[in-house]
């Protein structure tokens, strides 16, 4: 043993040094761990969100785990300049630009009837000359039921299905609306408007509110939708006995010709708020017509150039930016882990002796 | 007659710990970023990227100077066992800290995103789109992030068993230059 001296400091507590380490390693190795998130597992995490679509809907391997039934589609964006004072973006610059699209019905199950929600979905990615990309997903209702993650959740809590009957428990749907006041203009918005006849003729909004940068670094605060050329028609008596007729509608009608869309740009007035997913801005305010969406191919998600795409609304070319809303954040972070686990998916079913999925159809398709 | 540097270089010190730094932002960044669904997921993706290219970058540098001026000789009173594992470690660290930005650069254009840095500067794709290759090398940064947490970790508690209680000269010599 070393005899204490206070001018050895070797002989200083050997034990406090090692405990000295143990903490430090400690801390850092306790701070990885909630980081990560796994000392809080009942915190709200992209996992929470998509581990609740899973238990809601089931696990469909390698599709998506929300709008998970849709088809692909091709075109090309064919810009007026009208934006470009705007938004430096290339997209806007005159000229065109080429798109991969998917539309879709919302939901995590990708055999659901059309019939079963009165919303479609409508997805792009623009691919700019540059490399650069600009991803949108819009719905064909101008506003979104919540206002938040934590909001989003406690609906998507609510519209668990009870093991007793299949379907969501009436009574907890009503409890958390009368809690969400905010629902209500997003529910009144839905009864006042019959779904659409086709993918073709509605109108989808990009829910969220964004920012153009112009040349200058001048943001203006935006909202956009694609104002369809075909005029709005609603589900008919018949096509309402179809559990698919809009993918088959839509592959009819482009044996036709192409389907034209206008991409047309709100701007806000000072104060109008961008941050509230659940706010429509006033109709008044200025509309800019970017230019015209012509999409001519349609292909089933199994293997058309969709399939692959996450449509993550934060990917964005210089010149567009995330406004504060903090759904983009959460729609980023849930889609991604999505992304993750279907290709997860389909990687290992793709695998020469993997398991087979639930069905084999479900098992080829993507 | 030379002797053996019981130092390392300013330049390599300056690289370690700037490293060290940014290693482990990198490791808090990527844990938050995938299951956070708040705005700092946005701020930390945008972030993950670029830190990531000056990684690679500094990493490159690093291998460069290793190789030409080498690293101070572990003490004799470091058992032989312990210096190959010490060997063994450091080689596993730059081989992590070289791939990680490679597996995440050829991860995101596998998933067929653009690999963007800042505003519309982004890098041309090191691998062309595919989602089965995406599923691989994403499961692969993230267990390769684990195992690079671990001998980070592992790193840091040998240094400072030597630093505070061995006192041998081996955490000084990453520590502090020539001082007598």
């Amino acid at each position: 043993m070393t005899e204490p001296s206070s001018s050895d400091p070797r002989a200083i507590c050997v034990p406090c040094r090692a405990a000295a380490i143990v903490a430090v390693v400690g801390l850092l190795a306790g701070g990885f761990a909630y980081a990560a998130g796994w000392l809080t597992p009942q915190r709200l995490s992209a996992h929470t969100v998509i581990d609740t679509f899973e238990s809601n809907g089931g696990i469909h391997q390698g599709f998506r785990r929300n709008h998970a039934k849709g088809l692909c589609v091709d075109g090309y964006f064919e810009s007026n300049g009208g934006a470009s004072s705007r938004s430096k973006a290339l997209v806007f610059a005159p000229g065109r630009t080429p798109v991969t699209g998917r539309f879709a019905i919302p939901g995590p199950n990708p055999t659901a009837s059309d019939n079963s929600v009165p919303i479609r979905s409508m997805a792009l990615m623009f691919t700019l000359a540059d490399g650069q990309q600009w991803r949108t997903g819009m719905n064909t209702t101008p506003l979104f039921a919540v206002r938040t993650p934590d909001e989003f959740y406690a609906q998507l809590d609510a519209s668990r299905p009870d093991p007793a009957t299949g379907k969501p428990d009436p009574a907890k749907l009503q409890a958390f609306f009368a809690a969400h006041p905010d629902t209500q203009p997003f529910r009144d918005w839905v009864t006042g408007h019959p779904p659409s006849s086709s993918y073709a003729n509605a109108a989808y909004y990009g829910i969220n509110a964004f920012y153009f940068v112009d040349a200058n670094g001048q943001r203006t605060a935006v909202r956009w939708s694609m104002q369809p050329e075909l005029p709005f028609e609603t589900v008919t008596d018949k096509e309402k006995g179809g559990a698919n007729y809009l993918a088959g509608e839509l592959y009819e009608r482009l044996k036709q010709g192409p389907v034209r869309w206008h991409l047309v740009v709100s701007v806000a007035d000072p104060g109008d708020p961008t941050d509230d997913a659940t706010r429509q801005w006033p109709a008044s305010r200025k509309q800019i017509d970017a230019g015209t969406l012509v999409l001519t191919r349609a292909a089933s998600q199994d293997d058309g150039a969709c399939r692959d795409v996450n449509f993550d609304p934060t990917i964005l070319p210089a010149g567009i930016e995330p406004s504060g809303d903090p759904l983009l954040a959460a729609r980023s972070a849930a889609y991604a882990l999505s992304y993750k686990r279907r290709t997860r998916e389909e990687a290992l079913n793709g695998a020469p002796d993997a398991p087979q999925a639930n069905t084999t159809q479900e098992a080829r398709s993507r | 007659m030379n002797r053996p540097p019981l130092h390392f270089s300013p330049v390599q010190r300056w690289l370690h710990w700037s490293m060290a730094i940014a290693l482990l932002a990198m490791l808090f960044i990527g844990v938050i970023m995938v299951s956070t669904l708040t705005q700092a997921h946005t701020t930390l993706i945008a972030l993950h990227r670029p830190l990531g290219i000056v990684i690679l970058a500094l990493v490159l540098i690093r291998i460069i100077v290793r190789i030409g001026r080498g690293s101070p000789p572990l003490p004799d009173s470091v058992p032989p066992m312990q210096q190959t594992i010490a060997k063994a470690s450091h080689l596993l660290l730059y081989a992590l800290m070289l791939a990680m930005p490679l597996i995440g650069w050829a991860m995101v254009s596998a998933g067929g995103y653009p690999v963007t840095l800042f505003g519309a500067y982004h890098l041309p794709p090191l691998v062309s789109a595919d989602a089965r290759l995406f599923a691989v090398l994403r499961a692969m940064h993230t267990w390769l992030a684990f195992a690079l947490f671990a001998l980070v970790i592992g790193h840091l508690a040998a240094a400072l068993m030597h630093g505070l209680i061995k006192r041998d000269g081996v955490f000084s010599s990453m520590a502090r230059g020539h001082r007598r």
